[in-house]
């Protein structure tokens, strides 16, 4: 028989009481984090049930947006949303990675941590002075292209012959790039609004990821007699693509849901994208301008259904990031 | 008969501080040479100096020269990209690229040099797989993640990649450092077969493995070659009373 003095001392009595106290303490600042997801996934459901009741599938897919007759489909600040953050996405991923490369593998010290910092700056930026400089700075700009498209018969004859086009509800490829509004507000400047906000997200994953490449992956394809190009080409970014991508999606992410430099500059019109040089909106964008003067039933609930939409989305690409991540991520190196 | 490599008054600085000084080396075709002193030596340092990867690390340099069949590499216009094809580098821990499959990571070196006729490939892979001892095992898996495979396995993979250019040197930075007996023993077993293809200069801490494995031994110690020699008569005579030590474990 052993001592009972001598046995170890069993779990009970190790924890102290204050030790479970602070258990408990943790277990409840968690569990807010969890209650806050599911009340307010519960609100905005409860809110959109007269909206989802009365238009069903077809606030989906139809793209009347009249609350003077009161009829909500939502289809065109859907695609307005997914084109908005789309397109700034293709175009600021090519221009984050070639920034993160220039500071992670060609600048100097001196060069690369300024650079590196004012990037990383671009994200502090609040949205609303994003908003402000696309109004008072490209605005204007684009607004004079626009509006020079008019110097010429032959371009007049071209835009008499797309606003036929668009009268009848409808787009071609040559139309889409003709200006359909002249004050330079519209999707192309909320376009370009997103990509210059989301790039510091992008770029600043991407250079950490690059700069986390180990040595000896670089070192392995040096000597195997390849030059600069060809070591981040072929060891550095393939290593790397999966933090690369965690960047795009948190970029993605940020660009779905941007809500007031787009609602500023989209130029707020409900109808479905005809021009990239024309008015359009996102969700986003239509809760900003809408909800404060929603006052019938059916159209705040619509209102709230675009914000249960996006929601959705949001959680839908985070979802899908994760397993892309996962998918990409190098395993198993011994 | 000329040795393949010469090196001649090399010295090698970080920045103000130098990790090898004076160096004079001759390797000659178709040996192992194994490379032995404590840590931080200048052993390592040396071997990287072979392959210009000093050129890499911003404030590293390198004086004097280092002759590969007679022509100094570190002569002004000689191309590191071009110079690195024909020696080969397999390093510490094993390093196949894990985004591509044993195949791709076997041919490599022969996609950078251009080479891109896919029986060609083939026909190479399986040579430089087969001279690594690794063909057998992954003949039926070559389009699997390289990643796979265990760890000796994954550093025989770096071998045979880095034989598929043909190196007429191999450098080997203790490659079994991180591996378990068994596999240290294959490869310390590939080393004297490598030899009838190649030239070795291998680093290790491991004085044993210099026994078994090289023709000749060089010591090292704080940036010094102390001695250079047969492996059997520098570990049975050594010359120096500082590699007598080193030898027969009185540090290190």
């Amino acid at each position: 028989m052993s001592d009972p003095a001598r046995r170890l001392p069993t779990r009970a009595s190790m924890s102290s009481g204050s030790d479970r106290v602070f258990q408990y303490l943790i277990l409840a600042l968690a569990s807010v984090i969890v209650l806050v997801f599911v009340v307010s996934l519960y609100l905005l459901g409860v809110d959109s049930w007269p909206a989802l009741r009365q238009f069903g599938v077809d606030f989906f897919t139809t793209r009347t947006w009249n609350p003077v007759s009161g009829t909500f489909g939502a289809a065109a600040m859907i695609t307005g949303t997914l084109v908005t953050s789309f397109v700034a996405l293709i175009i600021s991923v090519p221009l984050a990675i070639a920034s993160a490369l220039f500071v992670a593998e060609y600048a100097p010290r001196w060069l690369a941590n300024p650079v590196g910092y004012l990037i990383e700056l671009l994200a502090a930026i609040p949205s609303v002075v994003y908003g402000l400089w696309a109004l008072f700075v490209i605005a204007p700009v684009l607004s004079r292209w626009e509006q020079g498209y008019f110097a010429s018969p032959e371009k007049i004859a071209i835009y008499t012959a797309c606003k036929n086009i668009w009268d009848q509800d409808r787009t071609t490829l040559q139309c889409f790039f003709v200006p359909s509004a002249f004050d330079g507000r519209g999707l192309a400047l909320a376009i370009i609004i997103l990509t210059v906000m989301i790039l510091p997200y992008t770029a600043s994953v991407a250079r950490d990821v690059i700069r986390l490449v180990p040595a000896d992956q670089r070192e392995a394809m040096y000597a195997l007699g390849a030059t600069k190009w060809e070591v981040i080409s072929r060891a550095i970014l393939p290593y790397a693509r999966a933090g690369i991508m965690g960047g795009v999606i948190l970029a993605l992410g940020r660009a779905l849901g941007e809500t007031l430099a787009v609602a500023m500059v989209i130029g707020d019109s409900q109808d479905i994208i005809k021009s990239i040089f024309g008015g359009a909106s996102t969700m986003a964008s239509v809760i900003a301008n809408q909800f404060g003067d929603a006052q019938e039933t059916l159209h705040r609930s619509s209102v709230v259904t675009l914000g249960f939409i996006l929601f959705f989305v949001s959680v839908a690409v985070n979802l899908l990031a994760r397993v892309i991540i996962q998918r990409l991520t190098p395993k198993g190196v011994k | 008969m000329n040795p393949l490599l010469q090196a001649k008054d090399v010295n090698i600085f970080y920045g103000d501080k130098q990790a090898v000084q004076n160096v004079d080396l001759d390797v000659h075709t178709g040996t192992v040479n194994a490379l032995i002193g404590p840590s931080g030596c200048g052993k390592t340092t040396f071997l990287r100096a072979i392959n210009r990867m000093h050129d890499l690390t911003p404030g590293a340099r390198v004086t004097g020269q280092i002759l590969l069949d007679g022509e100094d590499i570190y002569a002004p216009g000689v191309d590191p990209v071009a110079m690195r094809r024909r020696v080969g580098m397999v390093f510490q821990k094993p390093n196949p690229f894990p985004t591509m499959s044993v195949f791709d990571n076997v041919v490599a070196g022969l996609k950078l040099a251009g080479m891109r006729n896919r029986d060609q490939l083939m026909a190479v892979a399986e040579r430089s797989l087969r001279g690594a001892a690794l063909w057998e095992e992954v003949k039926e898996r070559l389009n699997t993640p390289a990643t796979g495979l265990s760890g000796g396995q994954q550093q025989r993979l770096c071998i045979a990649r880095a034989l598929a250019v043909d190196p007429e040197i191999l450098l080997m930075d203790e490659p079994t450092s991180a591996l378990d007996p068994s596999s240290t023993a294959k490869i310390e077993e590939l080393m004297t077969e490598l030899k009838k293809v190649t030239t070795i200069i291998i680093v290790t801490h491991n004085m044993h493995q210099a026994a078994r494995v090289s023709d000749t031994t060089s010591f090292f110690l704080v940036g010094d070659l102390v001695e250079h020699g047969p492996t059997d008569r520098l570990f049975q005579s050594p010359r120096d009373e500082r590699t007598e030590a080193y030898v027969t474990g009185r540090f290190g």
